[in-house]
Order: C-alpha cells, then structure tokens, then sequence
C-alpha cells in the first residue's frame, strides 16, 4: 500500500446465507482508493456495488461471511499514522473508532435515510456528541455550520425542523450534512442522486465535488449511472458478477474502453445525436451467483464471447498503468476486436463535444 | 397540538352522542322487553310502561335520558336487581373488572414489551424461537383453558392462590384471573413488537446512524424504539378496552362479580333490561373512544408527522 493510498480492498470475497441457498455475491474484488480522489464503482443492479462498499463501511447484513480478503484503511488518528484492516474489527469498534468519524456514507434515498421521529439538527449532532467530544453548544455551532456548508438556508430555525418538513434534495443535504458531521476522510455515497430529480441531482453532485475539494475528502461513488461517473470520477470500476471487470482512470474507460461490459453499459446510456431509434440496452440479465459461474461470467451476454470465455475465467489483462480489464480479448492470441463501430463513433462525438469546453 | 387535541375531543364527543342514540333506539326496536309477560298481565305492563316512560314518543324519552345521563344519572334497572338504582350495581362490577383488567393489562404489556424487544434483539437466535413459539400458544389458547390450568397448579397441587375470588383480599385473589388474562396481549404486543422492531432495524436511518457511529442500547433506544412504538401504541389500545370491559368465561369460573357477568344478567335475564344494556353500552363505547383519544393524543407525542404539519412550524 502506497503512501498516497488511504484504502484498499484487496481479494474481497463474500458470500450470503439465504433460504435458496449460498449466494456468492463478492468474488474477490480489488479497488484502490488515493487520497482526495474520486472513485466510482458502476454495474447493474446486483453486481455487488452495494455490498462492497458496505463491507468497507462495516454496515453488512448480518447473514453476510467474509470468506477471505482485507479491507486497509490507512488511519490518520492524534497525528500517527496506522494501516488498519477494518475487517478485523469488532462492530463495537467499528462504530466507535471509524464510522462516522473516517468513513461516513450517503444513502440512495433520502426520504427514508432519515429518522423520521427525531429533528434534523438533533440527528446531525447526534455522533459529534457521542464521538466528537463536544459540548451540546459547540456541536450545535457545528451543525450550523455544516447546514451552510451544504446550502441549507436559516439554518437556525430549521435546525428543529423534522424530516418530512423537508424536500428530497433538502434531505439529501441534511444527510450528507450528517455524514460529515464527523469530520470523515472517506465519503461513500451510494447512487446519492437516484431518487433525486434531474435539476437537484446536479446540485447535489457539485455540493459533493465542492465540499471534497474543502475538506479534503476522498470520496467513492456507487452509481449505474455513468452520466455521473463522467461528471464527478477520477477513476472508475467496472463491476460484474461480484467482480471488477474493468478498471481505469475516467478517460480511458470512456474513450478507450476495451470490455465488452463497459461497452454494452456506454451503449446504453440515452444520447440525444444517434441515428438510432431504440436504446441498445445489453441482451439477457446478470447469472444467477447462487450457482458458481463457470468461466467467464458475462459470455452468455457477450456478442464477442470465444470457446475459452466458456471453460476459463480471464485474469486482469494491463493496457497501461492505470487501465485494466478481464476480457479474453486482450489475450495476444485472441482475435482483434474492435468496439462496435457505433459506440465508436458516439465516444468520438463526445470526445468531440468536450473538447469544445476545454 | 393544542388545536389537534380539541379537535379530537369535539370528535370524540359527538361519536359518543350518535353511539348513545342509536344504542338507544335499536333496544327499543330489538325483540324481546323488559317485562317477563307470563308473569304478567296486560294492565300491570302498561302501567309499567307508563311508570318508565315508554308510552312516550321515543325522541321526547331520549331527551329526558340524556339530561339525566348529563347529571352522571343512569337511572333505575327496568327488570334486573329490583329496579335499585344501575349507578350503585354498576360501581361494584366496574371496580372488580378494571382492578383485573388494569392489572391484566400491566403485566400484558410489560412483559410484551420485553418479549419483543429481547426477540427482536436477538433475532433469528434462539429467544427470538422461543418467543414465536410462546406468543402462537398465548393467541390460540383462551384465556379460560390458562385459568383452569393455574387454578389446577397454584390452588389445587399447590395451595396457594385462593379457588374464587374474594373481594377482601384482592390482589391476591387477582394474580391468577389477571395472568390468564394477560396472556393473550402479552403474545399479541410481544409479536407485534418484535416485528416492528425488525423492520424498523432494517430501514434506512438505522443504518444511517450506525454510518455515524451510534451502536448498542442507545441505537436501540433512540432511533428503533421509538419508531417503533408508534404502531405498536394502536395495537395496544383495543386489547386494553378489553381486558377493562372484563372477560365472561374467567369471570364466571373464577366467580367475579364483573361487568361480562353483568352485560349477560341483562339481556339473558327475565326480560330485556333496557337501562342496563344502554348503561353497558355506553361505558363500554365511551371507554373505546376515550382510548383511542389517548391513543389519537400519544401519535402526536412520538410521531412528528401528524404533530408538525408539512410546512408550518413546529
């Protein structure tokens, strides 16, 4: 682990106990996160985002094993500095030591995220009060503070609001307001702006950027949608079948993708200037984990699936320091695949389109 | 919250008057009256009839029944105890049945309440079991087969509860009809509160607060138990009217003079007592409603959401 690493998941692997069966939902998943930078984990419903990043935040469900693998969290506590891996703590310590105060997380919907008994200013003090070591008078100026930072006006007075006062896009500030009551290094929002509408979910997203580049902040996403990706990403993971497929700085996936995945996932994302009159969206649904795949996991879905995608699971093929992907394809025997010429063409429309702004 | 509370109270007390109207016609209306006709003859009912203000229109006797009833005055027993004033039988019977009830219900929802929360704390283990299994028993089993069977164990093989009830020693004589009669409440809040408390643990903000870094007793304490108590409070409610409004069968085998023994005496008895079913009737719907006024009144205290409008201030 570098110095500039602030943490890594390393050959994460976790299963569920469910009434049908073991579900293997996390087949051992590497990420790495650098400090102040973004990191967006896309994939479709299922692919195992969520789980992931509830392992980093310890939040697991209870019928969740960890089978094998290490979630390193350098923590930066009193001025020292210790690599610590997060699996090995208890919950009890977990709470007290990291949650809220290193790693906080945004949830997908803000109407149900926050306690609909208890006011908002109560909640966003609730945990500077149990960890912080304030006085209910510091920690009230605190949160006034925070209510500004993220844009909630007569803060004051609201304060005492409770959450059904508020709308979705006030919640979603009051819940990111709460997660950085702790003062976090890592911020983890999972699909933060999903349940937003389309104005607020801009908003909310440049609030995030905003109070990042402030405080400091490290901060993953969990999204499906790479129309946010593109906007807030640093570097980006593809994920599918509980495993990275491809991984890249945000350039390289969205230019040079090299797995059928990412490709199938850029074609499906709407765009206004194609010729087509239907949405590509990838053909079938992701395998069923309660059985273990055999080879490679997306080859029934993949147009571009060889004999060996059917007996062999791909390892993580480099095509540059930071870009890697898990395709056959890039094996030097393999055939030369090109993207589908349409994706190309698209990619190159935007490549286009943003260069226009620079 | 002011306005909230007077709003149900006009509520509540206008339900209460069409309650006690149509309670009051449909005994007129029903079969049967208060006069045991083989014994007696046509004259002597007629003059009965005079002598309790039947042969009035039947709007002119409600008026007159509801100024008296104003006046806290329930009037005399049209057939039953030798036409002795209702309020006096009526004391007797509502101190026995509440005293039982009360503690019925004392013991059904403590004991619940913990039930509950120790199943739901420890779900899928096995108190959370064991707790399933002894609610499914208390809601199948009537609470006279649990009487019989305490009766059985705490007075006959070990003699130490009394057989029947004795006013002059009333708590002790209590303990066994109030525990069976709790049962049935106990399995009803322990099984509801467990299942409240399961979901209110897989929502959203509980795991936003321990995102925070709130964990243990105080999680529990601030944020799942009073999220879910608010349903649990509905549920509660009409199990208390009726513990309170006492229960016939453990009534009658444990020989308390109560308000089910009483309700039965009045219909069943030589003649419909029209004053007793009406009396009967109003305590028992006055006692439903004022309930659910407190029940009304406590979701406003622990739900926001209906204390605090959408826009206003709080």
């Amino acid at each position: 682990m570098n110095e500039k690493t602030i943490l890594e998941v390393k050959d994460l692997d976790i299963s569920f106990r469910t009434n049908a069966g073991i579900i293997h939902a996390i087949r051992g998943v590497n990420i790495d996160l650098q400090k102040g930078e973004t990191v967006a984990i896309v994939g479709e419903s299922g692919s195992g985002k969520s789980v992931t990043m509830k392992a980093v935040a310890g939040l697991m469900d209870a019928n969740a094993t960890v089978n094998r693998g290490q979630v390193l969290y350098r923590c930066a506590e009193d001025g020292k500095e210790e690599v610590i891996d997060l699996l090995t703590l208890s919950k009890k310590e977990l709470r007290r030591r990291i949650n809220g105060r290193h790693i906080s997380m945004v949830f997908q919907d803000p109407m149900t995220s926050l306690d609909p008994t208890m006011p908002v200013g109560k909640q966003i003090m609730e945990g500077m009060l149990l960890h912080g070591g304030m006085n209910a008078a510091q920690a009230k100026a605190r949160a006034l503070e925070l209510m500004n930072l993220v844009g909630i006006t007569d803060a004051e007075h609201r304060m005492k609001y409770y959450p059904h006062q508020f709308s979705g896009g006030m919640r979603q500030r009051v819940v990111i307001a709460i997660a950085l009551s702790g003062d976090p290094d890592i911020l983890i929002c999972d699909e933060p702006t999903t349940a937003l509408d389309v104005t607020i979910q801009a908003k909310i997203l440049e609030l995030i950027k905003d109070i990042q580049n402030r405080m400091g902040l490290s901060v993953i996403y969990i999204t499906h949608d790479l129309g946010v990706v593109a906007k807030v990403a640093d570097y980006v993971n593809v994920m599918y079948a509980g495993k990275i497929v491809e991984v890249g700085n945000v350039n390289e996936i969205f230019y040079d993708p090299k797995h059928p995945y990412t490709w199938g996932l850029l074609s499906a994302m709407p765009d206004l200037d194609t010729d087509d009159d239907r949405l590509y969206s990838i053909p079938g649904s992701p395998p069923n984990l309660l059985h273990e795949p055999v080879g490679d996991a997306f080859a029934a879905r993949n147009a571009y699936a060889m004999r060996i995608d059917e007996k062999a699971e791909p390892p993580m093929f480099k095509i540059s320091d930071t870009h890697y992907a898990a395709t056959w394809l890039l094996h030097p025997d393999a055939p030369k695949v090109e993207m589908p010429p349409e994706l190309k063409a698209r990619l190159e429309r935007a490549r286009k389109e943003a260069e226009k702004y620079i | 919250m002011t306005k909230y509370i007077f709003k149900r109270v006009i509520l509540a007390v206008i339900t209460l008057l069409i309650i006690v109207f149509v309670l009051f016609v449909l005994v007129r209306v029903m079969p049967g009256n208060p006069f045991p006709s083989e014994r007696m003859s046509a004259e002597q009912i007629a003059n009965k009839r005079i002598e309790l203000g039947l042969d009035k229109p039947v709007l002119v006797q409600f008026w007159d029944y509801l100024t008296k009833l104003l006046h806290g005055d329930f009037g005399k027993g049209t057939s039953l105890y030798n036409g002795a004033p209702i309020k006096t039988v009526l004391s007797t019977c509502v101190s026995n049945s509440f005293r039982i009830g009360g503690l019925a219900i004392l013991i059904g929802t403590a004991v619940g309440l913990l039930l509950g929360i120790t199943a739901a704390l420890n779900r899928g283990r096995f108190l959370d079991g064991f707790c399933t299994v002894f609610s499914i028993i208390g809601v199948c089993v009537p609470s006279y087969v649990f009487l019989i069977f305490l009766q059985y164990y705490f007075s006959y093989r070990i003699p130490f509860f009394p057989y029947f009830f004795d006013p002059g020693r009333f708590l002790f004589s209590a303990v066994l009809p109030s525990v069976s009669l709790s049962l049935f409440s106990m399995s009803t809040v322990a099984r509801f509160t467990r299942n409240e408390m399961v979901e209110v643990m897989d929502s959203d903000y509980v795991r936003l607060a321990e995102s925070k870094g709130i964990y243990g007793p105080r999680l529990v304490r601030r944020h799942v138990l009073r999220n879910a108590l608010i349903p649990i409070v509905t549920v509660i409610a009409p199990l208390i009217v009726d513990l309170l409004t006492g229960a016939l069968v453990v009534e009658k085998i444990y020989g308390i003079n109560g308000i089910g023994k009483l309700m039965v005496d009045a219909i069943s008895g030589e003649g419909v007592d029209y004053n007793y079913v009406l009396a009967l009737g109003i305590l028992y719907s006055s006692l439903y409603i004022g309930i659910m006024l407190v029940v009304d009144v406590l979701y406003g205290i622990l739900d926001p959401r209906i204390r605090v409008s959408a826009k206003g201030d709080a």
